[in-house]
């Protein structure tokens, strides 16, 4: 590498090239091996298509519990792709994505409603009466949003947001309001034996349309206009000095989204066979959000992991507690301070070290410190169900179950119990961390002094 | 085309006036850019040269006057309006596309001159002439080995060279560079040279610059702006020797 640039008389070569500090060499070479990850993930639709049919058989998950959990998820990791669109590849914050989706919603439980009434239309296809609603509403809202980029575009999708939400409660006959409306997804032509009764037809039909829109969305970013996207989120001016108009591809990347997000929406009327105005509201509009953040939205697929961690936490956690809310709150502040990247973010960042002989000790690093998190964790879970049960719900008295073990909340035992096990825990997690910190800093320094050997300096 | 000037005309602005507020910052602006000649516009600071670049390439519009790129009117028309009828720029402050690598920088610039506008119906990797386009400028400026490199992490050097290739990747006819060598070193101001003087073979160039070494090196002409005006436009000997000029510049600087 050194020698070719040294040899070419250009303006940006060897010399400023060595005095660019350290990544120059490194850099190239993880980039190069990234890209080529990237085109080999092409290729796996079919290992992917081949999990997704066997996941509902796999225990705990092959009741109807878990394949509905997994329709959850399937429509969530939808939504939040479509999110994505927006937010990580465009750079445009909505706070009002739900629109496209509830529109998309209402839009395919009247085609329900019709083909109810004999309307010969295969169900598994009437997702698609949800994408051209949103596609529509995108389009139409899109002309009114897209002009500006960051607060202004915030703002005004949070105003259409509430406009549209405040108009399903009004519009009763057609959106049924708060209670919402029914269809039947049973009652219609049965394609194929296609009942769509049981719940595990129904995941398959989610699945389906779940990855044709991530393989459809991942394609519209490899286009022109979605490579445009990206160079509009850096930097609208350039975009405009190059022959494009930022107003433009926004207005383009939005309409997609929405009709991905429309599309949702359908999924999610087929698989409730009701949509109520919640659908479209502010509530649904920060979860989306939520999803794709703790996912991660430098990377396109960290929203399928955002929307399965969400909606398993959404679905399962009001099992445990009723505090749940305050653990999803909790989780988010979590991700936005100690992982702005996300979850894929976290997963991503170990790709350069995965193959040194250190990420042995980085991984022993990380057992050790799954104790001291768990102590601490147990510590303030049990604070914060003490504190939370005395608060809302004093009536029942001071007798509680936590963890399995009877507690008595007028003695100071749970509490002083529960104060030491926190910190305990945060005490020993200060130690591990430690460790943790220097294991990676050394798998870090062998995965950057390893693809060294071609460029000695002379 | 409507052509108004000699053939040889690439951009000819016509007594051109632009005001902010009540501020006259160009004061009537008349300059002929022939087919094929480079360019230099020079001048003390705060005389005006960058916000005539922004009136030619449409980041603002102005106030009176006639600006015709190869014979047709692009006053107050948009930058991307501007772009597309062969019109590209630099900028003094670099301004790159940071989170992307620099191979797609270069890309992005070479999409709408091969005519594929906002299609969702190609794969960029599936598009030979794109790639081909693509790897000719990050060859012509010197990076490709730099390629899968994010831009924004770059040296400052690089950025500029980064910010040239943007600017000459849709193959425009008249490129603008904004103070290419501004915070070089010498040895990178001298390799700047070079690339310019590469990249602007066969096109028209027009070029706001500080440094009058490079100024005299490149220029074919050149015009100094003073307060808004044009007090002269000639080829550098005769600049070098007009008294007007070294009183109000030159005097001062070189």
């Amino acid at each position: 590498m050194s020698d070719a640039s040294r040899g070419s008389d250009s303006p940006a070569s060897a010399g400023s090239k060595a005095r660019s500090a350290s990544p120059a060499p490194g850099a190239t070479t993880t980039s190069v091996r990234a890209r080529r990850s990237i085109s080999a993930l092409r290729s796996p639709w079919l290992v992917v298509a081949a999990f997704l049919i066997a996941l509902p058989y796999a225990p705990g998950l092959d009741g109807n519990f878990g394949r509905s959990l997994l329709s959850q998820m399937g429509i969530a990791a939808v939504f939040a792709l479509s999110y994505t669109l927006l937010l990580g590849q465009t750079g445009l914050l909505s706070f009002g994505h739900a629109v496209y989706f509830g529109l998309g919603a209402y839009a395919s439980i009247h085609l329900m409603r019709a083909v109810n009434g004999g309307l010969p239309i295969p169900m598994p296809l009437v997702p698609l009466a949800g994408a051209a609603a949103g596609l529509f509403f995108g389009m139409l809202f899109g002309l009114l949003t897209t002009r500006r980029a960051g607060v202004v575009f915030a703002l005004i999708s949070l105003g259409i947001g509430e406009l549209v939400f405040a108009a399903m409660r009004i519009l009763q006959g057609f959106s049924g309001g708060e209670e919402g409306i029914t269809a039947n997804r049973g009652a219609g032509p049965h394609p194929f034996g296609l009942t769509l009764g049981p719940q595990i037809q129904v995941y398959y039909v989610i699945v389906f349309w779940a990855v044709v829109a991530a393989a459809l969305m991942a394609a519209f970013l490899r286009t022109p206009v979605g490579r445009m996207c990206n160079a509009v989120r850096d930097n609208p001016e350039r975009a405009a000095f190059v022959g494009y108009d930022p107003v433009r591809v926004r207005f383009i990347a939005f309409s997609v989204a929405a009709m991905f997000a429309g599309l949702a929406g359908g999924l999610h009327a087929l698989n409730y066979e009701i949509v109520a105005s919640e659908a479209v509201g502010t509530a649904r509009s920060g979860t989306v959000l939520l999803m794709a953040y703790i996912g991660g939205v430098h990377h396109f697929f960290g929203a399928v992991l955002g929307a399965i961690a969400l909606t398993w936490l959404q679905v399962s956690l009001s099992d445990y507690t009723t505090a749940w809310q305050l653990y999803l709150g909790l989780f988010f502040i979590a991700a936005v301070l100690f992982a702005p990247g996300g979850l894929s973010g976290l997963l991503l960042m170990h790709r350069p070290i995965l193959k040194t002989r250190a990420f042995a000790s980085v991984l022993k690093a990380y057992t050790i410190a799954a104790l001291p998190t768990v102590i601490a964790a147990v510590g303030a879970i049990a604070l914060l169900e003490i504190n939370y049960r005395r608060a809302t719900q004093p009536e029942v008295g001071t007798q509680m179950r936590l963890f399995g073990i009877n507690l008595d909340t007028s003695t100071p035992w749970p509490w002083i119990g529960a104060i030491a096990l926190l910190a305990i825990g945060a005490w020993l997690l200060r130690i591990a961390a430690a460790r943790v910190r220097s294991a990676w800093q050394a798998a870090s320094e062998e995965a950057r002094s390893a693809p060294r050997p071609r460029t000695t300096p002379s | 085309m409507t052509t108004t000037g000699p053939p040889s005309c690439a951009l000819e602005l016509s007594d051109v006036h632009m005001r902010f507020g009540a501020t006259p910052v160009i004061r009537g602006v008349s300059l002929e850019v022939h087919e094929g000649e480079r360019h230099a516009i020079i001048g003390p600071n705060g005389a005006g040269k960058s916000t005539l670049f922004n009136l030619i390439s449409g980041r603002f519009a102005p106030t009176s006057g006639s600006i015709r790129l190869a014979g047709a009117p692009i006053e107050g028309r948009e930058p991307y309006e501007i772009n597309r009828r062969g019109l590209a720029r630099s900028f003094q402050v670099t301004n790159i596309f940071p989170r992307l690598s620099v191979y797609e920088n270069i890309r992005c610039s070479v999409l709408w001159s091969l005519g594929l506008k906002y299609s969702f119906l190609h794969d960029v990797a599936k598009l030979p002439q794109v790639n081909a386009r693509t790897d000719e400028v990050l060859e012509q400026i010197g990076m490709t080995e730099r390629r899968d490199t994010r831009a924004g992490v770059l040296a400052y050097a690089e950025q500029r060279a980064l910010e040239i290739g943007i600017t000459i990747a849709g193959d425009a006819r008249v490129i603008l560079l904004d103070e290419p060598t501004a915070g070089m070193s010498r040895a990178e101001a001298a390799r700047a040279v070079t690339l310019i003087r590469a990249i602007s073979t066969g096109r028209t160039l027009v070029m706001v610059e500080h440094d009058m070494s490079v100024v005299f090196d490149l220029a074919d002409r050149i015009s100094v702006l003073v307060y808004g005006e044009i007090v002269a436009t000639d080829v550098p000997v005769r600049i070098r020797e007009n008294a007007t000029v070294r009183e109000a510049y030159l005097g001062r600087s070189a």
